[in-house]
């Protein structure tokens, strides 16, 4: 089975928001401190795959990432958690930030040049911009189908079991390959820690690297932002809520207080 | 082309995500001048479309016997068929599972532009905006959609409903000849027991974080407390990570988006991620022992103390308040 997985780098999601800055004007977060990550839903995407890999003996994973050099990093990541191959499609310079369906025909074109794939996979979201549409979109480039916020593959005969979460529950389904499947987190597909020899080997391993000019992509049609959607905004809005903090000098009396509070609320509203 | 339609899953019923949609949906009609439409899919759409023709001009039900059940493909297929043929300057839909699943590719085969997780749509001008946190809420962004349809997922509950009209809409069945798509299949569907009322529906939610440490005290600890204050539980992404409690319970930017009157995080942080998905929520009130937790800053009364000694007497005083 041939799997492919797209990876994204964000900028860390878990810096305190009190660091977190962004510029109005170009409509972008600030680097500032914070580290540059691998989206956590493309690891429990890469991370679903290789648990495949593993049960099925035979398949190879390529990772697949579109953005800033810098992502280089969340490949060689990849690499060392035993991806087979990586794949890099450098952004153009003041693209930093290309909308759903660009970044959707970029991986698209960048996939069928690497070959043909089973199984697409993607992680359901990024933590940056959050948008949800790179697995829809991916689908329809590649006229296949899509299913979304699956947290287990499994193969069997040639058809893929997709276990996925809903609202109220879960769902399977039966799928013929080829597939795109968007992936979600659960307590079984948290991502691995690679060994340090691995980190350090993949480094030695290829990368293949192209440009928008390398997959026939003309500048103009990538910048597709102009007509699928533009961020007019970007702002950190201010909300002030003051914390009435319960007081008493015994416990007794602080959760006396704090039930008398519950109970005003609830019943009030 | 100033049209509104707003498509629905019979499966999920008249609640609140329904009615906000509606209400939505009718604002946005209002300001284009357009007509406000429903489309309901699936088995037992009868029923929902009667509460939808006082809310809607014109209702369409697609109930045939391959839309019965949601299956991606063939549903995808259906609403492609449906909106087309409605040609609308916008499409709405839920939050939802099954409307994230499908509003990209719908936008994408109508050749619109698709955004979501809204919780403000507007005109301006010519185009469409649509605000929505980003950055696991710690920003807000307001994105411009350049094609149309405008096709926009909406954290529906946040949306106040449409008022009945006085006269009722026209309800049609259509006359769909689609083709079960058989590439992809549900073979099996499973609903979690979630006591009587959903998540999201809940007027008030007792919700756990890492700090509590373990499956047990959801169960010893928690549980007896939302049942005293007849509220449903949930828990943040480190909780349903970590295995303590199922998955439908996360609450955050990637979980549940909840609007209840009262929110009680217990052991809970406060990450922005997790704040993002109760920023609608009326109150919010915290037990954590650090008073420097993020979560206090949203909160509107708190307690700095541990859980484990606050819980069990916090049962017996709500109790005898109760009495």
């Amino acid at each position: 089975m041939n799997i492919l997985v797209c990876l994204k780098q964000i900028l860390d999601p878990e810096i305190p928001a009190r660091d977190f800055r962004v510029d109005p004007a170009r409509r972008e977060a600030e680097r500032g401190s914070a580290n540059l990550v691998t989206n956590i839903f493309c690891e429990n995407a890469l991370e679903t795959a290789l648990q495949l890999r593993e049960r099925t003996g035979s398949a190879k994973i390529t990772v697949l990432s579109y953005g800033q050099p810098s992502a280089e990093d969340a490949l060689r990541k990849a690499l060392a958690m035993k991806a087979d191959d990586a794949a890099l499609i450098v952004v153009n310079d003041g693209d930093a930030n290309p909308d759903p369906l660009t970044t959707a025909r970029v991986l698209a074109a960048a996939i069928r040049k690497l070959g043909t794939f089973d199984l697409i996979v993607v992680g359901r979201e990024a933590g940056d911009w959050g948008a949800g549409q790179t697995g829809g979109l991916i689908a329809e480039e590649l006229g296949m189908p899509c299913v979304s916020f699956v947290d287990r593959i499994e193969s069997e005969g040639g058809q893929l079991r997709l276990k996925r979460q809903t609202d109220t529950g879960w769902e399977v389904l039966e799928a013929e390959p080829p597939i795109v499947v968007t992936v979600t987190n659960d307590e079984h597909n948290l991502p691995r820690i690679p060994k340090v020899r691995d980190v350090m080997m993949s480094y030695r391993q290829p990368l293949t690297k192209w440009t928008l000019d390398d997959l026939g992509i003309e500048a103009n049609e990538a910048r597709a932002g102009n007509t699928y959607y533009q961020v007019a905004e970007l702002f950190i809005p201010q909300k002030e809520t003051r914390c009435e903090f319960v007081t008493g000098d015994t416990l007794d009396q602080k959760v006396e207080s704090f039930a008398k509070r519950i109970v005003e609320v609830t019943s009030a509203l | 082309m100033s049209d509104v339609v707003i498509c629905l899953f019979a499966s999920a019923g008249f609640d609140k995500a329904a009615q906000g949609l509606a209400g939505a949906g009718r604002r946005l009609a209002d300001e284009l001048g357009g007509r406000l439409r429903a489309v309901v899919i699936g088995a037992g759409a009868d029923t929902l479309a009667l509460e939808f023709s006082r809310l809607c001009d014109t209702v369409i039900i697609a109930d045939q016997a391959e839309l019965a059940e949601y299956q991606p493909e063939t549903c995808l297929n259906a609403l492609v068929r449906l909106c087309s043929e409605l040609s609308p300057r916008a499409v709405l839909l839920a939050g939802d599972t099954y409307s994230q699943e499908i509003a990209p590719r719908l936008a994408y085969r109508l050749g619109g532009s698709a955004v979501g997780d809204g919780v403000e749509v507007r005109v301006e001008g010519e185009a469409l905006r649509v605000s929505r946190q980003v950055y696991g809420g710690k920003a807000q962004a307001v994105i411009e959609l350049k094609r149309r349809p405008a096709v926009v997922w909406l954290r529906a509950r946040s949306f106040a409903p449409a008022p009945p009209r006085a006269e009722a809409g026209e309800v049609t069945r259509a006359a769909l000849d689609i083709q079960a798509d058989m590439r992809t299949r549900v073979v099996e569907r499973k609903r979690e027991e979630q006591g009587e009322a959903r998540l999201e529906e809940a007027r008030v939610i007792v919700s756990g974080g890492r700090g509590i440490g373990g499956p047990e005290p959801f169960e010893t600890e928690l549980q007896p407390l939302a049942d005293l204050l007849g509220a449903q539980m949930a828990a943040s992404r480190a909780a349903c990570d970590a295995g303590w409690v199922p998955p439908t319970w996360q609450v955050g930017q990637t979980g549940k988006k909840v609007t209840p009157d009262l929110y009680l995080a217990i052991a809970i942080t406060g990450a922005s991620q997790h704040m993002a998905g109760i920023s609608e929520a009326k109150a919010i009130s915290a037990i954590n022992t650090d008073p420097d937790a993020p979560i206090f800053k949203h909160c509107r009364f708190g307690i700095v103390e541990d859980y484990r000694k606050v819980v069990p007497l916090l049962r017996e005083k709500l109790a005898a308040l109760q009495k």
